[in-house]
């Protein structure tokens, strides 16, 4: 794949464009090219390859240790911000590196969001505080505040629970309003990509479900990679499934990566039959 | 179904509480009494202090009355003699608050530069360091102060009073810039400056790690996690620790006591020679003190002894009150 000039400028206008309305471009697309990444000298995954097509959902699974969460966490460049951290290999945002000279990081994880897997809304601002908050830090101007508050926590599914106490602290929510919150609050810089870090580990059934129903809207506009331990979840949302695998002492690798339907009912790899089966993992 | 359960739960009357033995072994016994003991030497010491304090600054204090308090003039061999202490209370919060001035920024940015910005290599013995200037002896400071930082802050003294003269503060009436309580408020926040620092760095590096990378990942600078996150999480935290600056910096006495130019006056012209502190007070005299004017020196310390206290007690009650919306992780 080659750099295409014309793309930085597209996603420039891309991100100033923050208007009133989320872009619907169907998301961005998002290719991981070799990515190899390290703590210290330990090498946690090598030779990543994937492809996230824009507007889709992709998910990520398998047994803990295996090197999914790091591997989303070089997707937005969030990896390096762990001291002694490295990795190798490109990630390309619409064709362009996002480790390219001259990218800057914050900028790349404004159009890369992220969802941790902890619920972390800014404890010491108000519920409606949190959904602008992307705005305040990245510098964009919002012209309807209201607007915008009430179209991004539609989206994460929250609005009718909270409209009357935008104002009430963030903290006061439950964990799965918090983390719907979170959601909304990624959504209001109109990312291309959002990333989500087992989202719903600690949340309750019900709420896992709202949040599920979430990824699937949101899909249109704005392309999803989740990690996941819930292969059921997994099924459900997504349209491409990736399968980490680690054996011991080594880093994790790709065992098997297509579209859904496809690994979880006719796997070509044995060990992602088995895993899938929880046979081991 | 489990409405009827409800019903018949309330109808019934609530029992009495069980009494639960904590069953304590014979070595948690003898443990918590040792601990208690400590914890008891702790307040009785406290009280023993403010028990000697009072009895002897009684006879002063029975002289003066409450012009010990309100009146500027220090006179023990006058007939009769005559003690008031209002110029040293405001001397001591004038160099204090001077202090504060000078470390509190320093202090915030320097913790905030090794939490945040210092690589890993370069943070640790930015910390030792930050904590050995913490152990250098005041007197070490006060010296320094006097044969060094005085000559060259007289260039800083002469700028401040012809720039921002129009300040009562740096205002001065005679260009003569020595001896004056704004050197030794510098002096005293370098050496309140380390204990601010790592208290303040202490606090900083609680913020949650989770929802400072929550600023990161929405395309936050370094600089708006700062802000968004850090600061709003320490700010208490940082109250508290000025708060343990101004205690120390209230109680200072060598470097002040080397340095100023010791008057009685209530001056605003912080740049000029003179000025005074209720340390300072106590250190240039106690040696030479007679009999009446020893019992003031102690009636002085006495209401430095409350000063602390009063301060100490605001700070409580600021940490708590700001710490509510304390993040949890």
């Amino acid at each position: 794949m080659t750099d295409i000039p014309m793309a930085d400028v597209r996603i420039d206008t891309a991100v100033l464009s923050t208007g009133p309305k989320i872009s619907t471009s169907g998301g961005g697309s998002l290719r991981a090219d070799g990515v190899t990444a390290w703590f210290g000298k330990h090498c946690i995954i090598a030779g990543v390859d994937m492809d996230m097509p824009a507007g889709s959902v992709t998910s990520i699974i398998g047994p803990s240790g295996c090197g999914k969460s790091t591997f989303l966490r070089t997707l937005n460049r969030m990896h390096e911000l762990v001291p002694s951290a490295a990795m190798a290999g490109e990630v390309r945002l619409d064709g362009v590196d996002i480790y390219g000279a001259g990218s800057r990081p914050a900028l790349m994880r404004l159009r890369i969001g992220m969802v941790f897997q902890k619920p972390n809304p800014f404890p010491t601002m108000s519920i409606g505080e949190n959904v602008l908050s992307g705005l305040k830090l990245a510098g964009i101007p919002c012209r309807d505040k209201a607007e915008m508050t009430e179209r991004c926590l539609n989206k994460a599914g929250l609005w009718a629970e909270v409209k009357d106490r935008l104002g009430a602290p963030a903290g006061a929510l439950s964990g799965g309003q918090q983390q719907r919150l979170c959601i909304a609050r990624s959504l209001a810089v109109s990312p291309r990509v959002l990333l989500m870090d087992e989202p719903c580990s600690a949340l309750d059934p019900s709420s896992t479900k709202r949040i599920e129903e979430t990824i699937r809207e949101i899909s249109s506009q704005v392309t999803v990679v989740i990690v996941t331990h819930n292969m059921q979840q997994a099924a459900r949302v997504s349209d491409y499934t990736a399968f980490f695998l680690a054996d011991k002492g080594e880093p994790g690798r790709i065992v098997e990566f297509g579209p859904t339907g496809e690994i979880f009912n006719a796997p070509n790899d044995p060990r992602t039959e088995d895993y899938i089966h929880g046979r081991f993992g | 179904m489990s409405d009827l359960g409800l019903l018949v739960e309330t109808a019934r009357p609530l029992p009495q509480p069980r009494v639960i033995t904590p069953g304590l072994t014979t070595g948690d016994k003898v443990f918590r009494f040792l601990a208690a003991a400590a914890a008891a030497s702790v307040l009785a010491i406290l009280g023993l202090v403010a028990l000697f304090l009072v009895l002897e600054a009684e006879p002063a204090l029975k002289v003066s009355g409450l012009k010990f308090l309100t009146t500027f003039e220090w006179n023990p061999d006058g007939t009769p003699a005559h003690f008031g202490i209002a110029a040293l209370i405001y001397g001591t919060a004038m160099i204090a608050f001077i202090a504060l001035v000078v470390a509190l920024p320093v202090a915030v940015g320097s913790a905030l530069f090794v939490n945040e910005y210092a690589p890993v290599r370069l943070g640790r013995p930015l910390v030792a360091l930050l904590d050995l200037l913490a152990a250098v002896p005041s007197l070490i400071y006060g010296m320094w102060g006097l044969y060094y930082l005085q000559p060259h802050l007289q260039g800083t003294s002469r700028w401040l009073t012809d720039h921002l003269g129009f300040i009562p503060f740096f205002h001065t009436t005679r260009p003569v810039f020595g001896s004056s309580m704004f050197i030794a408020g510098i002096v005293v926040g370098l050496m309140v400056l380390p204990i601010v620092a790592s208290v303040t760095r202490e606090v900083l590096s609680q913020a949650p790690r989770g929802v400072c990378e929550a600023a990161l990942a929405l395309g936050g600078s370094r600089w708006g996690m700062i802000r968004s996150v850090i600061l709003p999480f320490g700010r208490s935290g940082i109250v508290g620790a000025a708060m343990l600056g101004l205690g120390r910096a209230l109680g200072e006495t060598i470097a002040i006591a080397l340095i100023l130019a010791f008057n009685f006056k209530i001056t605003t012209q912080i740049l000029a020679p003179g000025g005074g502190s209720v340390a300072g007070l106590i250190a240039n005299n106690f040696g030479e003190a007679g009999e009446a004017q020893r019992h003031a020196l102690v009636a002085a310390g006495l209401a430095l002894f409350v000063i602390t206290l009063i301060v100490n007690t605001v700070a409580r009650i600021i940490v708590n009150r700001t710490s509510k919306g304390k993040m949890e992780d």
